[in-house]
């Protein structure tokens, strides 16, 4: 099975998700990013989808889950790079994600981790 | 549930088996070519692999497992893509509550069935208890 890397850059995590994601291997993300925020102290998380052509609810809800489970750890999620087409669908399907930050892109969510003490 | 089933020949038809995660992968990526080849613009496009995903899933969740028949569907100056999933599982006692935001029997967020409507044009349900469940969605655009 795939299984998604993730960087460490300064304190905080990326993870660039740049395979068509199966449920099984965005649910082993959600426990890799977990284990690793520990690890690493991480305060900050920057997950990049500007790959992802399709965000169906498993993985609207994995990524709100990943948002919640860096907060109790202490770190901030900031989703990133979500393609215009995807975000219309999303809000059309029903999920509007309001307790995951996102941003534009890479450079945009550093900057809001930064602001919010993360970086 | 009304079926509006518009007056069309249906031509090309592809199954594709629904049985494991990976199976759900590649009946996103068999409705993308598709779409793109019929000239769907990429919201469209989206939309359409969006509901695919979330009832292929549900297929293999709550159906426990079954297929997907995409059909390339004509009427008149309009070309359609729809497609047909099928299931001899449990079936869905209670058709107008599955569709309803927020209902799951499963760990999902219950957006998956009442949000797959919502991204195509034509939605209809046939659902026996004990027998199984078909679903067929149809989204149409206009011949390039």
């Amino acid at each position: 099975m795939d299984r998604i890397p993730i960087l460490k850059v300064g304190e905080n995590l990326l993870v660039t998700i740049q395979v068509d994601l199966d449920d099984r291997v965005a649910l082993a993300l959600q426990d890799d990013l977990t284990e690793k925020i520990v690890a690493t102290r991480a305060h900050g998380v920057l997950i990049d989808i500007s790959s992802l052509e399709v965000v169906d609810s498993f993985i609207g809800r994995m990524l709100g889950n990943i948002a919640a489970m860096s907060r109790v750890l202490d770190a901030r999620t900031v989703v990133v790079g979500m393609q215009p087409q995807v975000a219309i669908t999303l809000v059309e399907l029903g999920l509007s994600l309001p307790d995951i930050a996102t941003a534009l892109s890479v450079d945009a969510g550093m900057e809001a981790l930064a602001r919010a003490g993360g970086g | 549930m009304v079926e509006l089933r518009a007056g069309s020949v249906d031509d090309e038809v592809q199954t594709l088996p629904l049985r494991s995660a990976d199976d759900v992968v590649r009946v996103r990526q068999a409705v993308r070519t598709c779409a793109v080849e019929l000239g769907f613009s990429l919201v469209d496009q989206t939309k359409l692999v969006t509901a695919a995903s979330e009832l292929a899933r549900n297929t293999i969740d709550y159906g426990r497992g079954g297929d997907c028949d995409l059909v390339v569907v004509r009427s008149g100056e309009r070309v359609g893509l729809r497609l047909v999933f099928r299931d001899d599982g449990p079936g869905i006692a209670d058709v107008e509550q599955a569709l309803r935001d927020g209902y799951t029997t499963g760990n999902g967020l219950g957006m998956g069935l009442g949000g797959a409507r919502r991204l195509v044009d034509e939605f209809a349900i046939d659902s026996t208890v004990g027998v199984g469940t078909t679903i067929e969605v149809t989204r149409w655009t206009w011949k390039r």
